[in-house]
């Protein structure tokens, strides 16, 4: 992901390379740098106490709690599930093992939307399910169940796509070693596989959450907008921003601004700290 | 170990027995490809036993198979008198080398030496302070006593390969299984720890199988050593009986350099090129692959007995000396020791050589 190390060339041109430099710098903060200064520039256009109003509002309440809430199902089972795929793709053979791989990295390559409309299609009125959904009075769409099953579809690979290079590089060595010494497979996977993924699984869950926290296309598919109940922190800037109230809209965005933030630092901090233990195509 | 009497006893009944380890008819293929093929042998009781082949032989395929990490599509491993096969790895208690240590990456040495015990069930676990004696003998026997608190990337390759021994030792083995347990050491290291190996195992008394790919490393360390090619075992015998009498050509050329000429056989007489002798014994009759050794050899000058050559080149390096000499069109690099080399060898000088001790295959 991060290209970085890569050895310095002579080049023809002498003054090129601060001059591309300068460029990139121009072009990072003209379409990063500006919007994120703009975001928390309106969110306090009108004074602190508007900005602090727009958070306490009810609804931006309900949608902060309704975000956390999806991310707190959808990431520790993307945890478990990244795990158990990497565990079984990274150790052992079987037939199918490519195509499983494919099948993991598929929501990265299709559209957010069409995560969201897949449960739709599944468990919507109109949906395969829907009519016997709708006899046992079990709501999915538009209610908090179909926001965690967007989000964990769009969010399974980053945990499973951050370990198996590293699990598959650890072989599985150390976990036979640990068995011929009398351990149990239990023991083995807390005692030597975890330890030995541990900064990895940490790096995956955080852009796991930041994904989960700011998914916007699948989940708006399935949550029908029904504002205190079913918008999370994104869904809710957009409700906001389509009433033309832009503190309320800004404000919200930059819980969302700040989340990428702290993210990010954490991310560069793992990254410089235990990148020997994260994946083995970040180490060169 | 009170709290197994069953297994103590049985161990004890097979130590009478003399047979430690018996190996039936183990088979294992991965896909389409056979590792092992119809694999039988035994080991006594404390035996130190070799597994030599080349890579893609299936020697480190029957280790994993004494080790409960692989399984055998058919055959039988017996141990002690237990049919081995049907107790589950943890339960084994095979001290277990692997090729790269597999050390634990993220415990200590005191740490990785002490796994085996810590991971006992609560009842049989020692106290901590017996695992921490343990670690400490371990570590004294290994000598590594001032390296307990260091983690395994800040060792060499000769101290991690003795912290994995002593982690193995520590649960006890019943039986030691070393995988290439010099393979990515250097020359030195490895002429010491061999020795060093050698004298852990007569003082442990364990049942010890290693693989290797070093010849010299098999002849100089095992009690016996078993060869295997392509998934089956080729020969099985003492170092020497192996080296001086090898099953067949691909032994003879594993075991050290090979010098090859077609011959024939007839009426107990072997003719290769000019050169007539007494067939060696038990030697096939017809068209035959005749083998010696290029340090065995004998010149003589031109009127004497054995093949004609023709010297190339003699490069002297103290009293012995290579010299390079073209029998029968083919150029042979040969090994002359002070005595076996006459005076006056030289490029160009038309010789005599004789090979000492002939082997002789049929042909294929």
């Amino acid at each position: 992901m991060t290209a970085v190390g890569t050895p310095a060339r002579e080049t023809r041109l002498p003054g090129a390379a601060p001059l591309l430099v300068l460029a990139s710098a121009l072009v990072m903060a003209a379409l990063v740098l500006l919007p994120l200064l703009v975001v928390f520039g309106d969110a306090f256009a009108k004074g602190v106490p508007k900005y602090l109003a727009a958070i306490a509002d009810p609804d931006a309440v309900s949608a902060v709690k309704l975000t956390l809430l999806v991310a707190a199902i959808a990431v520790p089972l993307n945890a478990v599930f990244g795990v158990a795929a990497a565990w079984c793709i990274a150790k052992f053979d079987f037939r199918g093992k490519g195509a499983l791989l494919t099948l993991i990295d598929l929501p990265f390559s299709m559209s957010p939307v069409v995560s969201g409309l897949v449960w739709v299609l599944l468990f919507g009125a109109q949906g395969w399910f829907g009519d016997w959904l709708i006899e046992h009075d079990v709501k999915i769409i538009f209610a908090t169940t179909g926001l965690v099953l967007a989000t964990i579809l769009v969010t399974f690979p980053f945990v499973a796509r951050e370990l198996i290079p590293l699990m598959q590089d650890q072989g599985s060595d150390e976990e036979a070693a640990a068995l011929t010494l009398g351990a149990s497979g239990f023991t083995t996977f807390v005692r030597i596989t975890l330890p030995n993924i541990r900064w990895a699984l940490l790096y995956g869950v955080l852009l796991c959450n930041a994904r989960a926290m700011g998914e916007f296309g699948a989940v708006s598919v399935v949550s029908g907008h029904i504002r205190g109940l079913t918008t999370t922190l994104p869904l809710h800037v957009e409700v906001l921003y389509n009433d033309y109230d832009f503190v309320g809209a800004f404000a919200a965005a930059s819980l969302l601004a700040s989340l990428g933030l702290v993210t990010l630092v954490l991310k560069t901090g793992l990254e410089w700290r235990h990148s020997g233990e994260l994946s083995a195509n970040r180490r060169h | 170990m009170n709290s197994q009497p069953t297994e103590d006893t049985e161990g004890r009944t097979g130590a009478a027995g003399g047979l430690s380890l018996d190996i039936r008819n183990i088979s294992k293929s991965f896909g389409r490809f056979p590792a092992l093929n119809d694999v039988s042998l035994q080991a006594r009781d404390k035996e130190f036993l070799a597994l030599l082949g080349p890579s893609g032989s299936g020697k480190t395929t029957l280790l994993r198979v004494l080790a409960g990490l692989e399984r055998p599509d058919a055959g039988e491993v017996r141990f002690g008198g237990e049919d081995f096969l049907s107790i589950p790895v943890r339960r084994r208690r095979v001290g277990m080398v692997f090729q790269h240590y597999a050390l634990f990456r993220h415990m200590t040495v005191a740490q990785n030496i002490a796994f085996g015990l810590t991971v006992r069930p609560r009842r049989e676990r020692p106290s901590k302070s017996e695992t921490a004696d343990r670690v400490a003998d371990l570590l004294k026997l290994v000598q590594l006593e001032d390296l307990g608190g260091r983690f395994p990337a800040q060792l060499s390759g000769g101290q991690r390969q003795r912290v994995a021994l002593a982690r193995a030792l520590a649960i006890e083995p019943r039986m030691l299984l070393l995988d290439e347990p010099f393979g990515a050491l250097d020359a030195q290291v490895r002429r010491d720890l061999r020795r060093w190996l050698r004298e852990l195992h007569d003082r442990a008394g364990v049942t010890t199988v290693f693989v290797t790919h070093d010849q010299e490393e098999a002849l100089d360390l095992a009690d016996r050593v078993a060869i295997l090619k392509d998934g089956r075992l080729v020969q099985l015998g003492a170092p020497n009986e192996v080296y001086e009498h090898p099953a067949d050509p691909f032994v003879y050329d594993f075991l050290g350099a090979a010098c090859r000429l077609p011959g024939t056989v007839s009426d107990g007489r072997l003719t290769v090129a000019d050169w007539e002798t007494r067939a060696p014994k038990d030697a096939p009759s017809g068209a035959v692959e005749v083998f010696f050794r290029p340090d065995e050899v004998m010149f003589a000058p031109l009127d004497g007995s054995g093949l004609a050559g023709e010297v190339k080149a003699v490069v002297q390096r103290g009293p012995d000396a290579r010299v390079e000499c073209l029998i029968e069109g083919r150029l042979f690099e040969l090994q002359a020791r002070g005595p076996t080399l006459p005076n006056g060898v030289a490029p160009g000088l038309a010789v005599r050589v004789k090979p000492l001790r002939p082997h002789v295959y049929p042909k294929p």
